[in-house]
C-alpha cells in the first residue's frame, strides 16, 4: 500500500557505502571458489568483492540435486537484459551454463531461458505456474525490474508482484533467485531505478530467497574502471564481457548459497 | 518552525511587523536547496551530508513546510491589505512564475535526452534504451508535460508546489476565518488521502512522486505557524517534556536509518516494529517522516533562537541568500544537477570530479544569489526613489 521510496535512498546509500567497504575487501578477494575457477583470468577483470556475493539465505533443492547426482535444471527467466539480441551464446544465461558445469563437474547442468521482452513483473508472474509446469526446474532465476522501472509500475504493486512470482515458484517446487535491473549510467537520470532494486531486497528477505545484486555489481566495476559502462557506442564486444563476467559471479553465487564450495563438494 | 513575532493587528491573523525578516527560515530553506541539488547528484561523497541518511525525513520537507510558512506570511498580508481577489491574482502570477519555471526545465530536460539519445548505441542497454521511446511521440509527451503529467526524474517538485500555490488563496481565506479549523481540515485531507488512497495520476503511468493531496498538511501547516499557530505553540515547544521526547525520536529514527547502511544491525530492529513501520512512503508523506521533520523543526527552533548572533554571521550568509531567492536557486540546482549528470556521463570522471561538480554546483547557487540579491536592491533603491511601492515578493514570496 505504501510505496518504497525510503528503500531507493537507503540503496544509493548502501551501493556507495559499499563502495568504501570494497576498497577494503579487496585484498582478500580470492575466494576459495574463485582460486580453482579455471577461466581465473576473465575473472580477474571483473573482480567482485565478497560481500556482494555472500547470501545468508539457501538454495536447499539445488544442494540436494547436486549432492545426490541429480542433473540440476535452471531455468533463467528475463527481460531483455537477459540477453545479447543476436549473440544469444554469449549472454550471462549461456555463459552460466558453462561456468556451472567447470565448477559442479560431476553435475549435469541445463539452463533453460525464457525471454519475456516488455513484461513487468506483475504479468511475468501470472504466467509463471504454467511455465513451471512446463520446465520443472530445480532452480529458477529471476531477472526483473527494468521494465517496471521504464513504465514507472508503482513501486508497491511491483513488490506485490514479486512477492506473488516467488510464491507461485517456490509452490512449484523450485529455489528461486532474484536478480535486480543493471546499472545503466547513461539512462540513470531518466529512470529511476532504485525504488525497484530496494523493494527487490526488501521481497527477498521477507523470502529468504538470495539476491543477486547485479546493479551493485555493475556499479562497482564502473566505478573501480573495470569496465566503461558510460561508454556511448562501445560495439557489441563489451556486452558479451559484461555478461561473462556476470555468469562468473552468478555462477559463484549459486555455489556458495547451495553450499557446494570445494570444501564441500 | 519559527515564532511568528509580535501580531500586527488583533486579528485571527497575526502577521509579524513589517520589515522584519525571519533568517533562520532562509537560512534552512537554503540549506534544503544545497541538499536537495546534491540529492539529485548520482551519490558521491557529499550525498552522506545529506539528512536522509540521518533519520526519515529530508529536505523536500523542509523547503515545502518553510515555502508554505513564507507564503502564508507574504500573501496572508497582501490579503489583510488588499483583499481577497488582489491576493489571489498575486498568488495566480507566482503559480505562473513557477509553472513557466517548470517548462523551462523541462526544455532543458528533453534537450540533453535528445543528445544523448542519438549518440547511444549500447547492445549492453537495448532494454533501457526503451526509455527514449517518448521522444518518438512528442505530440503526446511535450501536452502531457505541460498539463505536469509527464514529469521526468527529478522534476516532481515543482509540479507539487505549483499545486500548493493554487490552493494557496482558500487556504488564506480558511485561515482568515478559523487557523484550528483549516489545520483540522487539512489533517482530515491527509488521512483520507491515506484510508482512500488518493493519488494524482501520471503520464505515461503511475502517480505523481509527491502526492500533493498528502504535502498539503506539511504546506497548510506552514501557514498555520507563520499566522500565529507557532507563537501559540511556544509553550508546549519550550517544555522539557517535548523536547526530550522529540530527542527520543530523533534517535530512534537514527538508529533505523543506521539499519539500512549496515544491514548487519537488522535484526536490532524487531520484527514487529519493522512490519508495522516499512515502507516509510516518501510519495503520500509518511506520518513518520512528518513526525520527524517535526521533532527536527521543535530542536531546531529550541536551539536556535531568533535573535542568534550567528545568522548574521558572513558565513552563513550565502545559504541565507540562497534561501532567499528559493525558486530561482531550486531552479539553477535542478539544471545544475542535470548537468552533473551530463558531465560525469561524457568525462567518466571519478569521485574526485564528482565532488568538483558538487562544490562547483554550489558556489555557482550562491554566486547567482548574490547576483540576483544585488540586482534587487538597486532595483528597489530606484524603485523607492521614483515611490513605487517595493514588490512584496522580496520577502521571500513562497
Amino acid at each position: 500500500m505504501k510505496s518504497g521510496i525510503v528503500w531507493g535512498l537507503v540503496c544509493l546509500a548502501a551501493v556507495s557505502a559499499a563502495g568504501t567497504l570494497r576498497a577494503e575487501d579487496a585484498p582478500q578477494n580470492a575466494s576459495p571458489g574463485a582460486a580453482q575457477d579455471a577461466s581465473q583470468s576473465a575473472a580477474k577483470v571483473c573482480e567482485v568483492p565478497n560481500s556482494l556475493l555472500t547470501t545468508e539465505s539457501l538454495l536447499p533443492k539445488v544442494t540436494e540435486a547436486v549432492k545426490s547426482g541429480h542433473p540440476l535444471d535452471v531455468l533463467v527467466i528475463g527481460s531483455r537484459s537477459s540477453t545479447i539480441l543476436g549473440s544469444e551464446a554469449n549472454a550471462y544465461p549461456a555463459r552460466l551454463q558453462a561456468s556451472l558445469k567447470e565448477r559442479l563437474a560431476r553435475t549435469t547442468i541445463n539452463v533453460f531461458v525464457e525471454i519475456q521482452p516488455k513484461k513487468t513483473a506483475e504479468e511475468t508472474a501470472s504466467g509463471l505456474v504454467k511455465l513451471m509446469e512446463a520446465k520443472k526446474p530445480t532452480l529458477v532465476i529471476w531477472q526483473t525490474g527494468t521494465v517496471d522501472a521504464l513504465r514507472s509500475i508503482d513501486p508497491d504493486d511491483f513488490r506485490n508482484a514479486v512477492d506473488e512470482g516467488i510464491v507461485a515458484l517456490q509452490k512449484a517446487g523450485a529455489d528461486v533467485i532474484l536478480m535486480n535491473p543493471q546499472y545503466s549510467p547513461r539512462t540513470e537520470m531518466m529512470i529511476s531505478v532504485p525504488p525497484y532494486v530496494d523493494n527487490m531486497r526488501v521481497v527477498a528477505q521477507q523470502h529468504d530467497v538470495p539476491l543477486f545484486d547485479r546493479f551493485a555489481i555493475m556499479h562497482q566495476w564502473n566505478d573501480q574502471g573495470d569496465f566503461d559502462l558510460f561508454s556511448t557506442s562501445p560495439g557489441i564486444e563489451l556486452a558479451k564481457r559484461v555478461h561473462d563476467c556476470l555468469a562468473q559471479a552468478l555462477a559463484q553465487f549459486v555455489v556458495d548459497a547451495a553450499h557446494l564450495g570445494p570444501a564441500q563438494n | 518552525m519559527a515564532s511568528a513575532g509580535e501580531p500586527a493587528r488583533a486579528s485571527a491573523i497575526s502577521l509579524p511587523a513589517v520589515g522584519e525578516r525571519e533568517l533562520r527560515l532562509d537560512l534552512f530553506r537554503g540549506l534544503a536547496l544545497w541538499l536537495i541539488f546534491i540529492d539529485h547528484l548520482p551519490t558521491g561523497l557529499l550525498t552522506w551530508f545529506t539528512l536522509r541518511n540521518y533519520g526519515f525525513s529530508d529536505a523536500t520537507e523542509i523547503f515545502i513546510f518553510i515555502s508554505g510558512y513564507t507564503a502564508a506570511f507574504v500573501y496572508g498580508r497582501a490579503m489583510l491589505e488588499s483583499g481577497f481577489v488582489v491576493a489571489t491574482a498575486r498568488v495566480l502570477r507566482r503559480a505562473w512564475q513557477i509553472y513557466v519555471a517548470h517548462v523551462f526545465l523541462f526544455t532543458i530536460f528533453l534537450a540533453e535526452i535528445s543528445y544523448v539519445a542519438t549518440s547511444f548505441d549500447n547492445p549492453l542497454y537495448s532494454e533501457e534504451m526503451g526509455i527514449m521511446d517518448f521522444l518518438k511521440q512528442p505530440d503526446v509527451t511535450i501536452v502531457q508535460a505541460l498539463l505536469l503529467r509527464f514529469r521526468p526524474v527529478n522534476m516532481d517538485v515543482l509540479p507539487l508546489y505549483i499545486v500548493l500555490m493554487l490552493s494557496l488563496p482558500l487556504i488564506l481565506a480558511l485561515m482568515r476565518w478559523k487557523p484550528d479549523i483549516t489545520l483540522a481540515l487539512s489533517a482530515l485531507l491527509y488521512v483520507v488521502t491515506w484510508e482512500y488512497d488518493l493519488y494524482f495520476s501520471a503520464y505515461p503511468n503511475g502517480f505523481w512522486a509527491f502526492n500533493p493531496l498528502a504535502w498539503q498538511l506539511l504546506f497548510v501547516f506552514g501557514a498555520w505557524c507563520a499566522l500565529g499557530g507557532a507563537k501559540r505553540m511556544s509553550r508546549v515547544l519550550s517544555s522539557p517534556v517535548t523536547l526530550s521526547l522529540c530527542f527520543a525520536y530523533l534517535f530512534a529514527s537514527f538508529c533505523v536509518t543506521l539499519t539500512w547502511y549496515l544491514p548487519q544491525l537488522g535484526h536490532v530492529v524487531p520484527r514487529r516494529i519493522e512490519q508495522w513501520m516499512y515502507p516509510i512512503d516518501k510519495t503520500d508523506l509518511d506520518v513518520l517522516r512528518f513526525a520527524h521533520f517535526l521533532a527536527l523543526a521543535a530542536v531546531t527552533v529550541r536551539f536556535l533562537p531568533k535573535d542568534w548572533p550567528g545568522l548574521k554571521s558572513p558565513w552563513l550568509k550565502p545559504l541565507i541568500l540562497c534561501g532567499q531567492h528559493s525558486l530561482e536557486i531550486f531552479c539553477l540546482g535542478v539544471f545544475l544537477a542535470f548537468a552533473g549528470h551530463f558531465i560525469l556521463a561524457e568525462v567518466a570522471g571519478g569521485a574526485a570530479l564528482h565532488a568538483l561538480i558538487s562544490l562547483s554546483g554550489i558556489l555557482i547557487m550562491c554566486g547567482m544569489a548574490w547576483i540576483i540579491s544585488w540586482y534587487k536592491h538597486v532595483a528597489d533603491k530606484s524603485a523607492s526613489r521614483k515611490g513605487i511601492a517595493a514588490n512584496a515578493d522580496m520577502a521571500g514570496g513562497g
